[in-house]
C-alpha cells in the first residue's frame, strides 16, 4: 500500500484486447510491486508444500543424536534441533501443514460465513436477527480464547485446530457478507430478477454473491495471516500439533528450552512464520487497493 | 448521557445471560460423561457416582443451571479439581496482574500507534510514512510468542536487563507488555493513518486552512479529533485480541496471570477453572466494549443519547 501511490498516479493503461474484469485486475495487481512480489513468495511456498518432502535433504523425523543442537553449517543449512533433526528439512515439510491448516480453516469459515451472511442480509427479519445475535455472542469470546475453548472441549490436535479457527472466522465473514448483501440488494438488476420470478437461491448466488466477491477475496487473504498465527499459537501452547510433527509453531515451542544455548532452534521456524504471515498481509493490502477502492488507504 | 449508559447496560443483559448459559454448558459439551472426566481415568464406578452427586449432575439440567447461577452471584465459582481450592481464591491473586499487563500494553500501544499513524499521514509517502508502515505491517505479522522469545533472548539472556519471567516488580512487566502491545500498536498505526488521511480530505479541513488556521491547529483540533472516532472503536474491538494474546504472552514469560492459569488448567483438564476463566474473560471483554461505547459517544457529538 505505502509503496504503490506513485504507481497509481500513472495513467491507466487501456487494455487493447476485449475488456475482461480478470485482465483488468491482473494489470492493476501487477503494478502493486510489493504485493506482487509477496504473491510470488506464496506461490513458491505452495510449490514447496507439494514437493517439500521430496526435496528435503534429510528425513524430518529421523533423530541423529550425534548432531544435536548444531548451529547452521554447510551440512545443516539452518542447523539441527534437540534430537539432531535437520531444521531446514522440517521447515520444508512443515510448509504443507502451515498452508493447509490456515487456508482450509479460513475457507471453511468463509464458506459458512458467506452463506449465513447472504441469507441474513437477503431475507432480513427473524433469520437476520438470529444470525446476527449469535454472531454477537461469538464476538463476546475473543478470537483466540474461543479457539482455546473449542480445543479444550474437543482435545488437542491439528484437525481440532482447523475446526476452532474456522468457527471463530464464521461471524466476521457473516457480518462482512451481510453488509455487502444489503448494499447489493438495492441494485436494479436484483429487482429485475425478482420481478421475473427468479427463485431466492438463484438471486442470492447468481446476482448478489458476485457483488460480495471482491470484499471477500481481500478479507480471506487478510485472515489467512491471522489464521497462521492463531494455529501456530495453539501449537505453541501445546493445544495443536503434537511435538514430533514438523509444525512451525510446535518446533518453536520445543526450542524455547534451548533459547540461551541454541537460539537458532527458535529463530528459524519463527522467521518462516513471520515471512509467510507478512506475505499474506502484503498481498491483502495490495488486493484491497485494487479490488476495494472504498477502503483504499490513499 | 446517563440514560444512554443505562440503556447500553440493559442491552447487555441478554448477552450476558446467553454467555452464562454457554459457559454453564461448557462442561456438558465435552464428549463423554462429565462426572467420569472429573473423577479421573482410574476412578471406580462408585467414585464417578459420588462425583456426579457432588457436582449435582444427577439433577435435571435446568436445576443445575439455576444452582450454577446462584453460586455465581455469591462469588462461588466452584472448586479446582487439581488444587482443591475454591476457583475464586485462585483467581484472586492472578486477576490483577493480568489486568495491569493488558492495560499497560494497551496504553503504550495506543500512544505509540497514534503517533506513528499521525506522522505517517502527515508525511504521506515520505520516509517517516514508509518507516512507520513497514514497522506496522511487520508488527501485525509477528507471532506474539516469537517476539516474546526474541526479546527474552536479547534483553534477558544477553543483556540481563529484565527478568525472563515471573512477576517481581515493574521490571517483569516491561517485556510482556511490549510483546502483547506490538500487534495492537501496528493495527492502530495503520488505522489512524488511513482514518486521518480520509479526514484531511474533508471540506472543514480546507475551510480551516483557508481561513488561515495554523497547520498544527488544523491537525490537532480538527482532523485528529474526528479521525479518533473510528480509532477508538477499533481499539475497543482489539481488546479481545489482547485478552487472547495475554494467554500466549503469559505462557512465554511464565507470568502468573489468568491466561497462564487457563492454559495450565487445560493441560490438567481442570474443568471448573477453565469454565470460570472463559466466563470471566468474556465478561471482561463485554465490559470493555461498553466503556468504549461510552467513550465513543463522548467523542462523537453526532450520537444521540435519547431514542
Amino acid at each position: 500500500m505505502e509503496f504503490t501511490s506513485t504507481v497509481r498516479e500513472k495513467k491507466h493503461v487501456v487494455p487493447k484486447k476485449k475488456y475482461s474484469p480478470v485482465r483488468e485486475f491482473w494489470v492493476n495487481f501487477r503494478r502493486q510491486k510489493t504485493a506482487f512480489f509477496a504473491s510470488m513468495f506464496i506461490l513458491l511456498l505452495i510449490i514447496i508444500a507439494f514437493v517439500g518432502p521430496s526435496i528435503a535433504p534429510y528425513d524430518p523425523y529421523q533423530p541423529d543424536y550425534d548432531a544435536t543442537l548444531q548451529g547452521p553449517s554447510s551440512e545443516h543449512v539452518l542447523g539441527t534441533d534437540e534430537y539432531g533433526r535437520d531444521i531446514f528439512s522440517r521447515i520444508l515439510v512443515g510448509t504443507r501443514i502451515t498452508l493447509s491448516v490456515s487456508m482450509s480453516s479460513v475457507l471453511i469459515g468463509a464458506v459458512v460465513g458467506t452463506v449465513l451472511g447472504i441469507m441474513s442480509g437477503y431475507f432480513g427479519g427473524w433469520l437476520d436477527r438470529i444470525i446476527m445475535r449469535s454472531s454477537d455472542v461469538m464476538f463476546a469470546f475473543p478470537d483466540l480464547l474461543l479457539a482455546i475453548a473449542i480445543v479444550a472441549i474437543l482435545g488437542p490436535g491439528l484437525n481440532n485446530v482447523i475446526i476452532a479457527v474456522s468457527v471463530f472466522s464464521v461471524p466476521s465473514f457473516a457480518r462482512l457478507v451481510r453488509s455487502s448483501t444489503l448494499e447489493a440488494k438495492e441494485n436494479t438488476f436484483v429487482e429485475a430478477a425478482k420481478s421475473m420470478g427468479a427463485p431466492h437461491k438463484r438471486i442470492m448466488f447468481k446476482h448478489i454473491f458476485p457483488e460480495t466477491v471482491s470484499g471477500l477475496i481481500v478479507f480471506v487473504t487478510m485472515r489467512i495471516g491471522g489464521a497462521i498465527i492463531a494455529a501456530s499459537s495453539l501449537s505453541f501452547l501445546g493445544l495443536g500439533a503434537s511435538p514430533e510433527t514438523p509444525d512451525w509453531g510446535a518446533m518453536l515451542s520445543m526450542g524455547r528450552d534451548y533459547l540461551g544455548t541454541a537460539s537458532h532452534v527458535v529463530m528459524m521456524p519463527g522467521i518462516a512464520i513471520f515471512l509467510t504471515v507478512l506475505a499474506f498481509n502484503l498481498i491483502g493490502d495490495g488486493l484491497r487497493d485494487v479490488l476495494d477502492p472504498k477502503t483504499k488507504n490513499e | 448521557m446517563f440514560q444512554y449508559i443505562l440503556k447500553r447496560i440493559i442491552e447487555m443483559i441478554p448477552l450476558l445471560l446467553v454467555i452464562s448459559i454457554l459457559s454453564f454448558l461448557f462442561i456438558h459439551m465435552i464428549p463423554g460423561d462429565p462426572a467420569r472426566l472429573v473423577a479421573g481415568k482410574d476412578a471406580t464406578l462408585e467414585d464417578v457416582n459420588r462425583v456426579s452427586i457432588e457436582l449435582g449432575l444427577d439433577q435435571p439440567i435446568w436445576k443445575q443451571y439455576i444452582s450454577f447461577m446462584g453460586n455465581l452471584f455469591q462469588g462461588d465459582l466452584g472448586t479446582s479439581l487439581k488444587t482443591g481450592l475454591p476457583v475464586s481464591t485462585m483467581f484472586a491473586d492472578r486477576f490483577m496482574p493480568s489486568v495491569y499487563l493488558t492495560l499497560l500494553s494497551m496504553g503504550w500501544a495506543v500512544v505509540i500507534g497514534l503517533i506513528i499513524g499521525t506522522l505517517s499521514a502527515v508525511f504521506k509517502n515520505k520516509w517517516p510514512d514508509h518507516l512507520g508502515m513497514v514497522t506496522a505491517v511487520s508488527g501485525i505479522s509477528l507471532p506474539g510468542f516469537w517476539l516474546g522469545l526474541i526479546l527474552i533472548q536479547i534483553f534477558s539472556v544477553q543483556l540481563g536487563w529484565f527478568p525472563t519471567g515471573g512477576s517481581e516488580g515493574w521490571k517483569s512487566y516491561v517485556l510482556p507488555s511490549i510483546t502483547l502491545g506490538a500487534g495492537i500498536m501496528s493495527m492502530l498505526a495503520r488505522f489512524t493513518r488511513s482514518s486521518l488521511l480520509e479526514t484531511l480530505k474533508a471540506d472543514f479541513i480546507r475551510t480551516g486552512r483557508a481561513k488561515g488556521l495554523k497547520e498544527s491547529s488544523v491537525l490537532t483540533k480538527h482532523a485528529l479529533r474526528n479521525s479518533l472516532i473510528p480509532v477508538v472503536t477499533i481499539a475497543g474491538l482489539q481488546f479481545g485480541f489482547l485478552l487472547g494474546g495475554s494467554v500466549v504472552v503469559e505462557t512465554v514469560f511464565s507470568f502468573p496471570g489468568m491466561g497462564r492459569l487457563l492454559i495450565d488448567s487445560i493441560a490438567f483438564r481442570d474443568y471448573p477453572v477453565i469454565q470460570s476463566a472463559l466466563l470471566l474473560f468474556s465478561v471482561e471483554f463485554i465490559l470493555v466494549n461498553l466503556i468504549v461505547d461510552i467513550l465513543y459517544s463522548t467523542l462523537n457529538p453526532k450520537i444521540q443519547y435519547e431514542s
